[in-house]
C-alpha cells in the first residue's frame, strides 16, 4: 500500500489538467479543425487565434481593464483591512463580534441579489463603466475575506511585541509599518493573493458594472461567442490567455499557499 | 488565544472598512427592500405592496423547485468535494521537491475565472467535438449533456468537483502539516492501524480547518452562478437551473422586479441563517 501513495494525488493531478489541456490544444486549431475532424492534438498548429488577440484593441483592452480593477481592489482592501484586522486581533471593543459577523455576512451575499442595486448605485455616482466601479464593488465580498485571513495571521503574533515595542516609545504608527508589517509579511502577501483570486475570477459584477471603456476580458469573452459565430479557437486562446496571471500569482504565494487557504488559522 | 484588552478607539482601526463595506451592502440591501415591498409600472412610480410578493415567492413552484435543486446541488457537492479533498490531502506528500509543484498544480483551476471554467468544460464535453464527451460515447454510454438533464447534471457535478476540490485539499493539508511528528511517532511505538492514527490525530487536527472548508464549499456553491450559466445555460429545459440563474432570469429576464427581490431577500435569509449555525459551530471549536 505504501508504495503507492503517490498514485492518488497523481490521478488527481491528471484529472485536473484534462480539461485544461483541451483548451490549450484547442486554442491551437484552426476552426475548420475542431469543427472539421477529432484529434487528440493540433494537426495543423496554428498561432493565429493569438495574433488576433494581441493585435485586436477590443480583445488586448480586455485585459488591461481585467488587471486595472484587480490591482486597484487588492490595494484598497488590503490596505483597509490591515488596521481593521490589528483591531480584531488585539482589542475588544463594543460591538466587535457582531461587527465581525456582520463583515462576514457580505462573503455570503449573491452577486446575483446585487447586480441590480449595484447598477443603480454606480451609475448614480457617476463611476459605471470605469475600472473604479468594479474595483469598489469587490470590496464587497473581498475586504471580508482580507479580514479574516489578516485576524488569522495577527492573532499568531504574540502580543509582546506590541507591548515590548511601545516601551520602547515607537508611537503606534511607526510601530505598526515598522515592525509589525514585515512581521506578517506572509498574511499580507496571502490576502492579497486571494483579493487578486476572487477579483479576477468574478464576472456576474464586473459584467454588470461596464459597457464599453472599461469592459473585462472575461466579458469580451462572452460577446465573442454570442455574437461573432462560433470562433471556439479564439475563445479557447482566450480563455488559455486567463489563466496565465493566476498560474503567476500562484508560484509567488506557494509556500504560504497551504497556510492563506486555512485563513492563517492553523 | 489572544488576551485581548477592551479599548474603544479601536473603532478608529475599524472605521474604513465599516465604510467602505456598508456603501456596498447597505444601500443596495435598502434597494433590494424597497423594490420587494412595492410594485412600479416604470417611470419611478411605486406602489406599496406589504409582503405580497413574498408570500407569492414562497408558494411558487418555481421558487420551490430551485431551492430543490440548489440544496441537492450543495449535498451531493459537498458530499462529493470534501472526502475527496481529505483523501488526496492526506497521500500528498510532506516535504520535498514534489510538494510545491502539487500545491501550484492543484490550486491552478482555482484561479481561472468562473466564465472560462464554463466555457471550458462546455468545451471538454461537447459529444462531438469534447475529449470528455468522447471518452464516454466511445465506452458505450449515450452521452449529451445539452439534451439530457441526467448527463447535465453529472456534467456540472463533476465541473463543481474540478473547480473546488483543490480548496478542500489545500485547507486539509494545512491542518495535516500542523501535526508535529512526535504524535506519528508516539502512534507508530503503540501499534496504531492507519485507521486510528487518521481517527485520533488527524481528524481532530484537521476539524477546524474541515470546518473553514464546508463553510466555504457550502457559502460558493450556494451562490454558483457563472459556471452553470456557461456550461448549460440552466437546461436543458429547467434541470440545471439553480437559485441565482433563476433569479437572474426573473430579475434581468423578465424585468418582474418585486418578485425578484423579494426572492433575493429569502435567498439570502437562507444562507444567512445556514452559515450562521456553521460559523456558531467553528468558534465554538476555536474557543476550546
Amino acid at each position: 500500500m505504501k508504495g503507492f501513495k503517490w498514485l492518488t494525488p497523481t490521478l488527481y493531478i491528471l484529472f485536473l489538467m484534462l480539461p485544461i489541456y483541451w483548451l490549450i490544444s484547442m486554442s491551437f486549431k484552426t476552426t475548420n479543425e475542431i469543427l472539421g475532424h477529432f484529434s487528440l492534438w493540433p494537426q495543423e498548429f496554428t498561432l493565429d487565434n493569438y495574433v488576433k488577440i494581441f493585435t485586436d484593441p477590443t480583445w488586448y483592452n480586455g485585459y488591461f481593464n481585467s488587471i486595472t480593477y484587480v490591482v486597484i481592489n487588492t490595494l484598497i482592501s488590503v490596505s483597509v483591512a490591515l488596521p481593521a484586522a490589528y483591531a480584531f486581533s488585539r482589542y475588544r471593543f463594543l460591538g466587535d463580534k457582531h461587527l465581525f459577523f456582520w463583515l462576514l455576512t457580505n462573503r455570503m451575499a449573491p452577486a446575483a441579489v446585487f447586480a441590480l442595486p449595484f447598477f443603480q448605485l454606480y451609475s448614480a455616482v457617476g463611476l459605471f463603466d470605469t475600472p473604479w466601479a468594479v474595483a469598489l464593488a469587490h470590496c464587497l465580498f473581498n475586504i471580508p475575506l482580507a479580514v479574516w485571513i489578516l485576524e488569522g495571521f495577527m492573532s499568531g503574533v504574540p502580543k509582546e511585541l506590541d507591548e515590548t515595542a511601545f516601551v520602547d516609545g515607537y508611537s503606534f504608527w511607526r510601530f505598526f509599518t515598522k515592525i509589525f508589517l514585515p512581521t506578517i509579511a506572509a498574511g499580507i502577501g496571502v490576502a492579497m493573493f486571494f483579493c487578486f483570486m476572487f477579483s479576477w475570477v468574478e464576472l456576474l459584477l464586473a459584467k454588470t458594472l461596464t459597457s464599453v471603456a472599461a469592459k473585462p476580458i472575461a466579458a469580451t469573452m462572452t460577446r465573442t461567442a454570442s455574437t461573432a459565430g462560433y470562433e471556439l479557437g479564439l475563445l479557447a486562446a482566450a480563455g488559455t490567455l486567463t489563466i496565465i496571471p493566476g498560474a503567476i500569482v500562484i508560484w509567488f504565494v506557494r509556500n504560504n499557499i497551504a497556510k492563506g487557504f486555512a485563513l492563517g488559522r492553523v | 488565544m489572544i488576551d485581548k484588552t477592551t479599548n474603544q478607539k479601536a473603532w478608529f482601526l475599524v472605521a474604513p472598512v465599516v465604510v467602505l463595506v456598508a456603501f456596498n451592502a447597505l444601500i443596495p440591501l435598502m434597494t433590494v427592500v424597497n423594490y420587494s415591498v412595492q410594485e412600479t409600472f416604470g417611470d419611478n412610480i411605486f406602489f406599496w405592496e406589504g409582503v405580497k410578493w413574498f408570500e407569492q415567492v414562497l408558494h411558487s413552484e418555481r421558487f420551490h423547485d430551485s431551492l430543490l435543486r440548489q440544496l441537492s446541488f450543495t449535498s451531493i457537492i459537498l458530499l462529493i468535494e470534501v472526502p475527496l479533498g481529505v483523501a488526496v490531502a492526506l497521500s500528498m506528500p510532506k516535504k520535498g521537491p514534489w510538494v510545491s509543484v502539487c500545491l501550484v498544480l492543484m490550486a491552478l483551476p482555482l484561479l481561472i475565472p468562473w466564465n472560462v471554467v464554463g466555457a471550458m468544460w462546455n468545451i471538454f464535453a461537447l459529444p462531438d467535438i469534447g475529449l470528455l464527451g468522447r471518452m464516454i460515447n466511445g465506452i458505450g454510454f449515450d452521452y449529451n449533456f445539452t439534451q439530457q438533464p441526467t448527463a447535465a447534471w453529472f456534467t456540472v457535478i463533476l465541473m463543481d468537483v474540478w473547480h473546488w476540490t483543490s480548496l478542500v485539499t489545500l485547507l486539509a493539508y494545512a491542518g495535516l502539516c500542523s501535526i508535529p511528528d512526535a504524535y506519528y511517532q508516539a502512534a507508530r511505538i503503540d501499534g496504531a492501524s492507519s485507521w486510528s492514527v487518521f481517527r485520533y490525530i488527524q481528524l481532530p487536527k484537521m476539524k477546524r480547518v474541515l470546518t473553514i472548508a464546508i463553510l466555504l464549499r457550502f457559502m460558493d456553491s450556494f451562490m454558483i452562478y457563472t459556471e452553470p450559466f456557461v456550461l448549460t445555460g440552466g437546461g436543458p429545459g429547467n434541470s440545471t437551473t439553480f437559485l441565482s440563474i433563476d433569479l437572474v432570469k426573473i430579475a434581468l429576464g423578465q424585468f418582474d422586479l418585486g418578485p425578484a427581490a423579494a426572492m433575493s431577500l429569502i435567498y439570502f435569509l437562507i444562507i444567512l441563517l445556514l452559515s450562521w449555525v456553521f460559523y456558531t459551530l467553528m468558534m465554538r471549536n476555536e474557543e476550546q
